[in-house]
């Protein structure tokens, strides 16, 4: 009897369904929890965090100690004791805090550890203000005075942040103007200068020796200086106007430390600041991040060229793997006689797409930097020789190595595709008396092209996440300039290009100060998602829409 | 001799000819087919008269589609296949070299048995062939469009939905779909593969009103199961059985007095 429930229980099925729901569950909570993890590490660091003004007993005496708490933990008093703390406490857990007391240019070191039994008192002082700043990272303090030109703004202390706030602005208002001129104008005309550079040079290297051409570069280098001595003067004002304020700040050791504004990015009070205005700083901060370049060797700002460069890429990448997979899988489904060799080839592209994506990079960096650019700046660029301009890593090698990486996701995809078009579609064409290519042009491609975004989404999400390859190929900590801007010819597929994948890896394990930077790691690695989703989602919205269009008898 | 399922009234419209008197449109001469090592036609000899509808019928496998489709080369598309004997359009043999194949299947259009519409529009879906003839000229395209489904009795149901999808036509409107299709492009043939069996009732009684029309204009070649369909539809009828023709002649002969004992067999359900 027991035995017959036994097996009816087993043959029902039960167990098999709650397997598989099992499987399913377990699958989604470790993704929503991997999402949930990034996206809270992530998303904390732009809340303006509370600066505690803490009483701490330390070396006999009572030190004053100012910062934002980033990490407490609970350590066991033993453990302590045998890591080499002096102690007598009482309990057996204490909680140990990691303090950001920032000001790195005046303690020499960024954060401290604290002991809670030996906090005497914490407070938060609604005075207490941070300031971001170009350089040495945040600074945290009481504002003392405020110095206009060397001498000191006369006014009460409670207005004096009041006074601090538009002056802030004024110089990032000048900021801004500083880094247009800097950037785009000079910018253009030292793009110009080198332009004209290498036309002398390849002028020389041509043997040719024209008083005329000679005479006409001249006057034209002659327009850029005196084009360049112009925006050097407008830039000389400024930068003696963005100078002009300076901060007094009283910080936690006692001493008052003088900041000139235009190392200041931003001054806050997060004590001070009601919820709501908190929310208006949280969007702010966040804005900034996505929106601006990278400071202090990317541990600070934001990451908007390593955006830029990723999206850039996975679009090129697409641009290019599209066509060559289409039209390979197009041959080998349509054209190419079935038997051993197209077998053999089938298994070779399928077995491409498991190759280890560090194995295409040294590909890319032997084959297509050092081979083919190499040979490129031989016969297009020699005037800029030794300096390299494709023969090394840039924009267009990276999403050629990555589009050989994801070819194979293509073909095999478009392939499926194409071979779940119905046969009697086909003879229905032919039937009209349409050619083989007739047919597959007008017919069976656009049917078969849901399949090919299928494929194109796959490789979208792979060549976004890759990193390994990039490192070979193009991929830097800090490029100078973005693959596109203004100057002819618009967009420079040698230059090389930051990428949020590299960027996260960077950040996290080569930055100075990677305490500092922890939180934008998980910040940049949600971007990161966040950019992948999005492609992935403007992508599968096309298929649908194609979907729709190409609906057939099956469906 | 006895007939019991076909009923003799069938005929009426059908003017008792011999096949001597026919213009003969297509002609096969000791046509055989073989896939690899299996030899599915044997030594076919037929006439298939202008303008008239001539039906095969036959069990299953009896090779009557592969005969068919052998009309406008449709068995190219699969490898292995040899074929010896000639068929012939208008006394020119099609399995030639010189033969431009595209050129014969717009001679020689086909309906196959389930609807294949192409996901476009329904109008696109007309239009398809003539846009392959290269005609880019719209009031003339818009002209023959409307022509083909008038003359597909079609145009009643979709004529002011012609941008709408193909497929949100019903069956039976997706198979005079498609033969407005192949009609568009005024082929002097019409081959119709089995081409009521997947619709209901009414779709099929409006395809063989529909063949009725056609064959004053067309040739009809059609295959099929069903041999009261053959009886109504078809002005001469050929029956395959294993691969070879077993008799051949006027639908009303036939089926009132077959000539072959396997006919009879086949025609009075005793096989197939």
């Amino acid at each position: 009897m027991t035995d017959n429930k036994k097996i009816g229980f087993f043959q029902s099925g039960t167990p098999w369904v709650w397997l598989n729901a099992g499987a399913v569950s377990i699958s989604m909570i470790m993704v929503i929890g991997l999402l949930v993890l990034i996206a809270v590490r992530g998303l904390g660091h732009f809340w303006p965090k509370a600066i505690w003004q803490i009483e701490y007993a330390e070396n006999g005496g009572i030190t004053k100690l100012i910062g934002e708490r980033a990490k407490t933990e609970s350590v066991s008093a033993r453990q302590l004791r045998e890591a080499g703390v002096k102690h007598n406490f009482e309990e057996e857990f204490v909680e140990r805090t990691l303090l950001k007391i920032g000001n790195r240019d005046v303690y020499g070191f960024d954060f401290r550890l604290t002991l809670s039994p030996l906090e005497n008192s914490a407070s938060l002082p609604q005075d207490l203000i941070v300031l971001e700043r170009t350089e040495w990272g945040n600074f945290y303090g009481e504002l003392v005075a405020i110095e206009e030109n060397g001498v000191s703004v006369q006014t009460s202390m409670e207005d004096l942040w009041d006074e601090l706030s538009p002056r802030v602005k004024r110089v990032d208002e000048l900021r801004d103007r500083i880094s247009k001129i800097e950037k785009s104008e000079i910018g253009a005309i030292n793009f110009k200068m080198e332009k004209l550079r290498l036309q002398t040079r390849a002028m020389e290297l041509a043997g040719r020796d024209e008083a005329d051409e000679k005479a006409g570069m001249a006057t034209k280098k002659a327009a850029l200086d005196e084009d360049y001595e112009a925006l050097k003067s407008r830039l000389d004002v400024l930068y003696a106007e963005i100078r002009r304020d300076a901060v007094t700040l009283h910080v936690m050791t006692g001493e008052e430390v003088s900041i000139n504004l235009s190392k200041v990015v931003k001054a806050t009070r997060p004590n001070a600041m009601s919820t709501l205005t908190k929310v208006g700083h949280y969007f702010g901060n966040l804005i900034d991040f996505v929106s601006d370049d990278p400071r202090e060797a990317n541990t600070e700002g934001g990451i908007f060229p390593a955006i830029f460069g990723t999206v850039m890429m996975v679009l090129l990448m697409s641009i290019i793997v599209t066509p060559f997979g289409v039209i390979a899988a197009i041959y080998l489904r349509e054209y190419a006689k079935q038997g051993f060799v197209t077998r053999l080839v089938r298994i070779s592209v399928n077995n491409l797409a498991g190759v280890p994506s560090i194995v295409y990079g040294v590909f890319g960096l032997g084959f297509f930097v050092y081979v083919l650019g190499g040979n490129i700046d031989q016969l297009f660029y020699p005037e800029a020789l030794p300096s390299p301009t494709f023969g090394s890593g840039g924009l267009m090698w990276a999403s050629l190595t990555l589009a050989l990486l994801t070819v194979p996701v293509v073909i095999v995809a478009t392939e499926e595709g194409l071979a779940r078009i119905p046969r009697s579609v086909r003879e229905g064409s032919l039937a009209l008396g349409a050619t083989k290519a007739e047919t597959l042009w007008r017919i069976v491609i656009p049917m078969a092209s849901p399949a090919m975004m299928t494929g194109l989404i796959l490789a979208v999400a792979r060549a976004a996440g890759e990193v390994a390859p990039l490192m070979l190929v193009g991929a830097v900590k800090l490029a100078p300039s973005l693959p596109l801007d203004m100057n002819a010819p618009f967009l420079h597929l040698e230059r090389k290009f930051m990428h949020l994948g590299f960027h996260i890896y960077d950040v996290g394990f080569q930055s100075p100060n990677v305490e500092a930077a922890r939180p934008l790691v998980y910040a940049t690695a949600l971007i990161l998602v966040a950019v992948i989703i999005l492609l992935n989602l403007t992508a599968i919205y096309i298929r649908n829409h194609l979907r729709e269009k190409y609906r057939t008898l099956e469906q | 001799m006895a007939t019991p399922n076909i009923s003799s009234d069938l005929f009426q419209n059908q003017p008792s000819r011999s096949i001597d008197q026919e213009d003969i449109c297509i002609t096969c001469e000791d046509f055989s087919l073989s896939y690899g090592t299996k030899q599915a036609l044997f030594d076919i000899n037929l006439k298939i008269p202008t303008n008239r509808a001539t039906a095969f019928i036959g069990p299953s496998g009896c090779g009557k589609s592969t005969l068919l489709r052998c009309m406008n080369r449709m068995n190219d598309l699969i490898d292995g296949i040899n074929i010896s004997g000639q068929m012939k359009l208008h006394g020119q043999d099609i399995n030639t070299r010189d033969v431009n194949v595209t050129e014969l299947r717009q001679q020689v259009g086909m309906v196959f048995q389930k609807p294949n519409p192409f996901p476009k529009t329904i109008f696109e879906n007309v239009a398809y062939g003539l846009r392959l003839q290269g005609i880019t000229n719209r009031t003339e395209i818009e002209d023959r469009v409307e022509w083909s489904l008038v003359n597909s009795a079609l145009w009643g149901e979709v004529g002011d939905r012609l941008q709408d999808n193909a497929f949100s036509l019903s069956g039976g409107q997706q198979q005079r779909l498609v033969i407005a299709r192949a009609i568009a492009v005024r082929p002097q043939v019409l081959l119709l593969d089995e081409p009521a069996s997947a619709l209901d009732p009414i779709s099929t009684l409006k395809i063989e009103e529909l063949i009725a029309e056609l064959k004053s204009q067309y040739t009809v070649v059609i295959v099929t199961h069903n041999m009261q369909q053959a009886a109504r539809v078809s002005d001469y009828t050929a029956f395959l059985y294993l691969g070879k023709l077993i008799e051949f002649g006027p639908t009303n002969v036939l089926f009132t007095a077959p000539g072959e004992r396997q006919t009879e067999d086949y025609i009075t359900g005793r096989y197939g």
